[in-house]
């Protein structure tokens, strides 16, 4: 696992029966990057064609539109709040799982996997049931003068829901492979519990969590369906960045819409470099992460 | 190292939150107007003419929020618990089913305000590409082999219930008012339709700036705002021989905007709609004025004339529309069935 | 602070399994469990008849059929290519390998609503993709084959990024003996080394199936939203809501829940199965 960087590539292996032709590996490369030029770079590029179609200037009146800058402040509150909420419930979930045996922990890691694998729409659903002004919570809250849905707590609750399993997804698989071999010795010298958490497993899975974190950030900001369900889609009130760009679309405004998109596809660039970055410097340490969300 | 990165997050946190706050206590008073899709470049001039005499009158700042969407789909968010001082939607059949599921409108909201609550109304007319390469004149072109129609999903969108209704008009004019061969009529327009978007705005998009079709079955007002976003050298505006007279109403939540203490502006904000001065901006935002006297008649002389049908005299009413051609399983629905 | 008995446990001599239990139960219970509960109450308050009259509403059964279509067809995809550039990725050295392998995590990081919008206006018949399609009388966009070109770009780094690191473990002592035991390179390809990566592949493909299935922000802005043609089952939940038709709504929002939850659980038993099997995954 990431050794074949450091160690001889197989290509210099004397015996040629284990590679590929020079021509064959070439003709794969090429059918690689074409297909990810297709799929991947044409999209990120035309975000920042679209977004420069008539220059500079209206791409910073977009900015500083008091609407634009709501919604980047929405979106900046929202995963302020979703992403440490998260990566603590990652912390103590892959505490419980990977350090413990316990009967139903598989239905345990499925039921933290099951936002995942939910469309994003019926994870704003749920809370519109629950807390919709025809919901089952609904009446009481309005009596109560209690605003969740179509206002900032449903925003955050269906973002927190739908990023809920990131930072654990890192987590577990890491903590598991790591064992609890450290920890027990640490409590054997007299160490307490929770400086043996602070003082040996944080330490063994700060870059696991920071890249848990990154991803969970990354969905956090770039949240549409679900927050699109609870949100009421109020100008500068209610509206996160990937619902203003649909605001800004359905405005005739394009440009503005892309200029949008193209902040967050700037975020996304630089969430991929800080990962790489990560990878790159601590490929050991993340090396039992599955890599795969 | 961890310590600092914890602290300066929740110091971050916090900064935003005071900020996020500060922002909403800038502003005196606050009004969130629900309204529909094709209203957002009317309510932005209204808005600020709105907030510029009530300051005028009373010294105090309002801010106007506006939320926009499918007329159907914003009726349900309000229903669902948006807060909405005042709702100015596509027809009435949408603040009506806020009355009948909430009892925060009156039910006969509708007589609160002259002509029955619709300070401006519309009709609906035809966008075809420069030139009308598919030579559309009237209804009977649309249904047509080869031709492309777009209209947004009458479930979500109230232009689009305007857009069928007027279709059905012509339909049932057609065939004589045998029903049969309107629906099969009806049938035959939406097998025509390739996109099929939630709200009026999400279509003419498609058509405009997409690419998608070869004529748009639009609001007027949004007709000629095509023309003036996208440049009147590229699209042309076709009036249909018959088309249907588009009431979009407004009403004041009460239950809303007295918990929110706002009764007094969401009111007067209506009443507004109806002065000169809002009738001047709806006519210059393509919007037919219902007191054409104080708009500029330039602005007026850009409506053309159309045989207008209306919900009232030939459809009976909202209520009794909505039952039939939009309700769940209704005529729309099975159009939509698989028969063949 | 622990509510479980300890018998559910194996001891350890670990502390804070409570704690951690707890909170995390308490979180789950609250964000997921309750409002998951809270809409399959909703759905099965409307009464069995009324259940299956909506799930086998034609409507509906489109919907859902094309959700799973082009989520399938777009997984399949993922999974030719996906293994294609997790081998070229692990395997070869060349200019730019770096780059491509960040980039093939851009879904993850870019918001699914950006992707749509870019890929509307590629696809489009007027955008520079769709205007050459159109030539060959193919229309891309607001058809299904433009939901699974967005589906696609969302499923690829499943299959990348669950079968690179199996990839990576394979021993290239079993491929030098299978080439001195005189087989093909193609041979030793197919049937000695991919053997050890289809547990993998098949959780990358369940993976990418399941998160298409549920798509709906890159979709909706390139699919055609035509009832019974280009209309997925998420779009019709929001359609369904936003006509005031709970029950329809919460009625196909509970059967894709189901589905979900199967699939989940079927990806959850081929990880251990192959953990069991292999040792790795």
């Amino acid at each position: 696992m990431a050794m074949s960087d450091r160690f001889l590539p197989l290509s210099h292996h004397p015996e040629r029966a284990t590679s590929e032709t020079a021509p064959t590996k070439a003709v794969l490369i090429a059918v690689a990057g074409l297909f990810l030029g297709a799929i991947l770079f044409f999209p990120l590029v035309t975000v920042f064609i679209e977004a420069l179609r008539k220059g500079w200037g209206t791409l910073f009146g977009t900015f500083a539109d008091p609407d634009t800058l709501a919604a980047i402040r929405l979106t900046l509150l929202v995963a302020a709040i979703a992403v440490p909420f998260n990566a603590a419930v990652g912390l103590a979930a892959s505490w419980a799982i990977a350090k413990f045996e316990f009967r139903g922990k598989n239905l345990l890691l499925t039921l933290i996997d099951l936002p995942f694998s939910i469309s994003p729409v019926i994870s704003g659903l749920v809370y519109v049931l629950l807390f919709g002004a025809q919901g089952w919570l609904g009446p009481w809250l309005d009596q109560h003068n209690i605003h969740i849905i179509f206002a900032v707590p449903g925003i955050v609750l269906a973002t927190v829901l739908v990023t809920f399993p990131f930072v654990a997804r890192e987590l577990i698989p890491l903590m598991q492979s790591q064992g609890t071999s450290e920890e027990e010795a640490a409590l054997m010298l007299g160490a307490s519990g929770w400086y043996t958490f602070l003082k040996v497993t944080l330490p063994n899975v700060k870059w696991a969590l920071l890249y848990g974190v990154l991803l969970c950030n990354a969905r956090a900001m770039g949240e549409f369906g679900a927050v699109s369900v609870v949100s009421g889609h109020i100008r500068g009130l209610t509206n996160t960045m990937p619902l203003h760009i649909e605001i800004l679309y359905n405005d005739y405004n394009f440009v503005g819409a892309f200029a949008v998109a193209s902040l967050l596809a700037g975020l996304a660039l630089v969430t991929l470099l800080a990962k790489t970055f990560l990878e790159w410097r601590f490929a050991g340490e993340l090396a039992a992460t599955s890599r795969r969300h | 190292m961890r310590l600092l990165t914890r602290r300066s997050l929740a110091l971050g946190a916090a900064a935003l939150f005071l900020s996020f706050e500060a922002a909403q206590a800038l502003a005196d008073r606050t009004l969130l107007n629900v309204s529909y899709d094709p209203t957002r470049e009317f309510y932005k001039d209204f808005n600020a003419a709105f907030a510029a005499d009530w300051k005028a009158k009373t010294g105090e700042t309002v801010t106007i929020e506006q939320s926009h969407g499918g007329s159907g789909k914003q009726a349900r968010a309000v229903i669902d618990g948006l807060q909405a001082d005042v709702v100015t939607l596509a027809l009435a059949g949408d603040i009506d089913q806020i009355a009948a599921k909430t009892d925060k409108l009156p039910k006969d909201w509708a007589s609160k305000l002259p002509n029955n609550s619709a300070p401006y109304t519309s009709t609906i007319v035809f966008v075809v590409r420069k030139g009308n390469p598919k030579g559309i004149k009237d209804w009977n072109d649309l249904v047509k082999d080869g031709v492309q129609v777009i209209t947004p999903n009458p479930k979500t969108s109230g232009g689009a219930r305007w857009n069928y209704l007027a279709a059905w008009a012509y339909a049932e004019k057609a065939t004589g008012g045998d029903e049969a061969k309107t629906k099969q009529w009806v049938a035959d327009l939406y097998r025509n339709v390739p996109v099929l978007d939630t709200g009026a705005r999400g279509s003419t998009t498609t058509f405009a700036q997409r690419g998608i079709g070869d004529v748009l079955i639009s609001w007027e007002n949004e007709a000629f705002l095509v023309q003036k976003e996208f440049g009147a050298d590229n699209f042309d505006i076709v009036v249909p021989s018959l088309s249907i007279k588009a009431e979009p109403p407004v009403a004041v939540v009460e239950g809303n905007a007295k918990a929110k203490g706002n009764l007094d502006v969401a009111e007067a904000y209506l009443k507004f709609l109806y002065s000169p001065e809002g009738q001047k901006l709806a006519a210059r935002n393509f919007f037919r004025p219902v007191d054409p006297s104080s708009a500029d008649p330039a602005d007026l002389a850009r409506f053309p004339k159309i045989d207008l049908v209306s919900i009232d005299k030939d459809f009976g009413g909202w209520t009794k529309a909505q039952n039939e051609f939009f309700a769940d399983g209704a005529i729309f629905d099975q159009i939509y069935k698989p028969t063949n | 602070m622990s509510f479980l008995p300890s018998s559910l446990r194996q001891p350890s001599a670990l502390p804070g399994f409570g704690l951690a239990l707890g909170f995390t139960l308490a979180a789950l219970s609250l964000i997921v469990l309750i409002p998951l509960a809270a809409l399959v109450l909703r759905a099965a308050s409307i009464g069995p008849a009324d259940f299956f009259a909506i799930a086998r509403d034609p409507r509906t059964l489109a919907a859902l059929r094309l959700s799973f279509g082009t989520a399938l067809i777009a997984a399949l995809v993922n999974t030719v290519f996906g293994l294609l550039i997790a081998w070229v990725l692990v395997r070869y050295r060349f200019p730019g390998r770096r780059i491509i392998d960040a980039a093939v995590d851009l879904p993850f990081a870019l918001p699914t609503a950006v992707a749509g919008i870019s890929m509307a206006a590629i696809y489009a018949p007027n955008g520079p993709i769709g205007s050459i399609a159109q030539q060959f009388g193919l229309k891309i966009a607001y058809t299904p084959l433009g939901i699974v070109l967005a589906l696609v770009f969302i499923g690829l780094p499943f299959v990348v990024r669950t079968v690179q690191p199996v990839l990576e473990e394979v021993e290239s002592d079993i491929e030098e003996a299978s080439a001195l035991l005189g087989a093909s390179r193609l041979r030793t390809v197919f049937q000695v080394v991919l053997p050890h990566v289809y547990p993998a592949l098949l959780t990358g493909f369940a993976l990418a199936f399941a998160r298409g299935v549920g798509e709906y922000g890159s979709v909706i802005f390139i699919a055609g939203n035509i009832p019974l043609v280009s209309e997925i089952a998420p779009l019709l939940i929001v359609i369904k809501l936003e006509e005031f038709d709970y029950g329809g709504a919460t009625v196909i929002a509970t059967l894709m829940l189901a589905i979900s939850f199967a699939m989940l659980f079927l990806i959850n038993a081929i990880q251990g199965w192959s953990r069991t099997k292999h040792g790795n995954v």
